[in-house]
């Protein structure tokens, strides 16, 4: 194969089927080139890295930066969304270790774990909702979204009276298909709406994580406001986006295979690793994790030259054969470890012991109060967003 | 084997707890890597190559 294609092939891909990756992707990687050269909505050229171990290297290499990622983001509105961030997630060590360091005492397994009552109050609340109103309900808008939206307020010290307002401006961010001026005027209102809310917690702390960085960080000078304000609007999105489509179309998932599903019923221990075979099988994520090339380097037998853009993505990690045997099958017995459904490297995500802590409670409950839950339609009729995340839009569901 | 932590290249993903909760916690203060046993149990020497494999940052090290 010769070092640059003439017709790089359009990234993303049509996918036969959501929850699959496309046959370009599947192509390439047990192709002599899995790191293959592609070509964005606007003809920017970048390598989709399509092995787990390449992915794996490429987001712990510090040869590989995630400043400048934006550039090669998937469609126009969201080279304006990413354009926009200034927070830890777009910087490298040292730099980035400074302020991640500053909240990772936040965000352990054993500091998280005192959330479980808020989370159950707030999963169960969601739950009555949904069963008092009408059938069939939408379980994405009537309980997924709200339960990650919720505690999402609940650690923030975000009023849930606005989550409507965000929830819609964080939503226009992730859209591929969204007027970029709009993606940009909604990452300005975010922004802008933490700062209010900073000002707010710094009149008036209560008990949340906004309230404690602008004391513990923001009042001693050991981030300035901009800083507090990118690092608040990053909690802000991402404590509910992703958690949300991991319920909802998590609960789709399991839907679709009933004898798991009553596995699950029937064996509580299969909780947890339940929960990683959707992370892994689902891996949301499919074009928005990109680095960047900071020198030359040899990837998978193809020559990076500094300054190229590489998508190194879970979605294609997760479905390598090399690393998990019939990928494209759900399993929820396979051992899913190992997946990087959050990342890898220093900016694996820092909400994901949260992540999963929503996701068990809202599933051991969602089995036990509704276990006549059933699709209210055909999966074939539906529909799934065009965003950075692969996401089901709506799921009728009765009980 | 025996474990020891590159302390400073910790990024508090919590890995290593999930994987190997005898063997690793996160600290009250900083939330970073705390090590509870450094000389597993030959029970705990699977769980301890999965802490170092899962750890995304590299902090963990095993020694013979």
């Amino acid at each position: 194969m010769s070092e640059t294609q003439l017709r790089a092939p359009s990234f993303p891909a049509p996918r036969a089927h959501p929850f699959d990756p496309p046959r370009l992707v599947s192509e390439l990687r047990e192709s002599a080139c899995p790191v293959g050269r592609v070509s964005l909505y606007d003809g920017t050229p970048a390598w989709l890295v399509t092995r787990h171990e390449d992915v794996r290297r490429v987001l712990s290499d510090s040869q590989f930066s995630a400043e400048g990622g934006w550039r090669f983001q998937s469609s126009a509105s969201r080279v304006a969304a990413e354009r926009a961030e200034t927070s830890f997630t777009v910087m490298d060590p040292p730099q980035h270790s400074y302020y991640r360091r500053l909240l990772i005492r936040h965000f352990t397994v054993k500091r998280v774990e005192r959330l479980r009552p808020a989370i159950q109050a707030i999963v169960n609340s969601a739950i009555d909702e949904m069963i008092a109103g009408s059938r069939p309900a939408d379980l994405v808008s009537q309980l997924a979204l709200p339960i990650a939206s919720r505690t999402m307020c609940h650690v923030l010290g975000v009023p849930y009276e606005d989550h409507q307002w965000y929830e819609e401006r964080s939503e226009v961010r992730s859209l591929l298909d969204a007027d970029p001026a709009e993606a940009q005027r909604a990452t300005q209102d975010l922004l802008d709406y933490v700062d209010r809310l900073i000002d707010r917690k710094q009149r008036s702390p209560g008990e949340d994580l906004t309230s404690y960085l602008a004391a513990e960080l923001l009042e001693p000078g050991l981030v300035t406001r901009a800083e507090l304000i990118a690092i608040l609007r990053l909690l802000l999105t991402a404590g509910h986006e992703t958690t949300g489509t991991m319920i909802g179309t998590g609960t789709l998932v399991l839907l679709l295979h009933p004898e798991q599903l009553a596995a699950l019923r029937r064996d509580q221990a299969l909780m947890g690793p339940a929960i990683e075979e959707l992370l892994r099988y689902l891996s949301i994520l499919h074009s928005s994790i990109v680095r960047v090339a900071k020198v030359d380097v040899e990837l998978g037998g193809q020559r990076i030259r500094a300054g190229d853009g590489l998508i190194a993505a879970p979605a294609q990690a997760n479905k390598d054969h090399r690393k998990f045997p019939e990928p494209d099958r759900f399993d929820i017995e396979r051992d899913a470890s190992g997946h990087i459904a959050f990342g890898f490297g220093v900016h694996q995500c820092l909400g994901q012991a949260i992540a999963r802590l929503e996701m068990k409670v809202a599933f051991e409950q969602l089995l036990v109060r509704l276990p006549g839950l059933r699709l209210a339609c055909d999966p074939a009729d539906l529909a799934y967003e065009s965003s950075n995340l692969i996401s089901v839009r709506t799921l009728p569901v009765t009980w | 084997m025996r474990i020891r932590v590159l302390r400073e290249r910790c990024v508090g993903a919590g890995q290593c707890v999930l994987r190997a909760p005898s063997l690793f916690d996160q600290s009250e203060d900083d939330g970073m890597v705390v090590v509870l046993a450094q000389t597993p149990s030959s029970e705990d020497e699977r769980a301890a190559i999965a802490a170092l494999g899962a750890c995304p940052s590299g902090t963990i090290r095993l020694d013979p």
